[in-house]
């Protein structure tokens, strides 16, 4: 049953992700990013990852995406008439080339190292809590890094969006 | 059970379609999509490799990519809604000020 899903979910992700990369008006580019996202959900839950699947529908697919189908209407994009550059298509081939080969590299090493503990502690307290406990102890100061970040972009987005007054207008600030 | 080279495979044919849609789009947003693309690539990585190694470690770093993505777009967004009220472009080629 699982690899059945997991060729669902594989096959629809990267169906959506050359979708989003390839159709021309942004908003259906945006719901093809929705599709990809909540495949990916999908393939995580099949990754024992419960947690990270809800994490990544509500945060993703509930709060970034919306954000850019909001600036995507309120900007009111026209489909364009000329998508792609040109220019540059041709890199298409020298990155397809350097994916194949990586995946060959990859594909032939084994992916040997040490295995963890995951199974006891998920086992013992469940998936969230297991990553709870590992998020406040072990990875303390990635999270408060993180969480500085958010406030600064936060701040950032706020200060950038903000339509400038009119006095500062005028004096040309 | 699926191997976890399925799963790097997966992963590997997402990122370079994000890389693709960055190198190729002329929209600004659907530039930041190409970029989401390849974010959610890595992730796919992280948790593929923290199931096969039995570890928590990569679904916590997992966590931690998601929300930069979230400060990304919100900045990201940010600046395009800048750069469109004073110019009316969302297209690349044009949004050229730090080019030098």
């Amino acid at each position: 049953m699982v690899p059945f899903f997991f060729a669902y979910f594989a096959l629809v992700c990267v169906a959506a992700g050359v979708l989003t990369v390839a159709l021309r008006n942004p908003v259906h580019c945006g719901i093809a990013l929705l599709a990809l996202l909540g495949h990916m959900a999908g393939l995580f839950v099949l990754l024992n990852a419960e947690f990270l699947a809800a994490v990544q529908i509500i945060i993703y697919a509930g709060a970034i995406l919306i954000l850019y189908l909001f600036v995507l209407m309120l900007l009111n994009l026209k489909t364009e008439e000329r998508v792609l550059h040109r220019r540059y298509a041709w890199y298409i081939i020298g990155v397809g080339a350097v994916t194949v080969e990586l995946l060959l590299v990859l594909l032939a090493s084994s992916y040997a190292g040490v295995k963890g503990e995951a199974a006891e502690a998920v086992q013992a307290v469940g998936n969230s809590t297991a990553i709870g406990i590992l998020m406040f102890s072990d990875y303390l100061l990635p999270f408060e890094i993180v969480g500085v970040f958010l406030l600064g972009a936060i701040v950032g987005a706020i200060v950038l969006a903000k339509t400038p007054a009119q006095a500062d207008l005028e004096e040309g600030r | 059970m699926v191997p976890v080279e399925a799963y790097v495979t997966v992963s590997a044919i997402l990122f370079v379609t994000g890389l693709v849609g960055v190198l190729i789009r002329r929209n600004f947003i659907i530039v930041l999509m190409a970029i989401e693309i390849m974010l959610n690539a890595a992730n796919l990585n992280l948790v593929a490799f923290a199931h096969h190694l039995d570890s928590l470690a990569g679904q916590v770093v997992a966590l931690f990519v998601i929300a930069i993505a979230a400060g990304e777009a919100a900045v990201g967004l940010a600046i395009i809604i800048v750069v469109f009220r004073g110019k009316l472009a969302t297209n690349v080629d044009q949004i050229n000020l730090l080019k030098w």
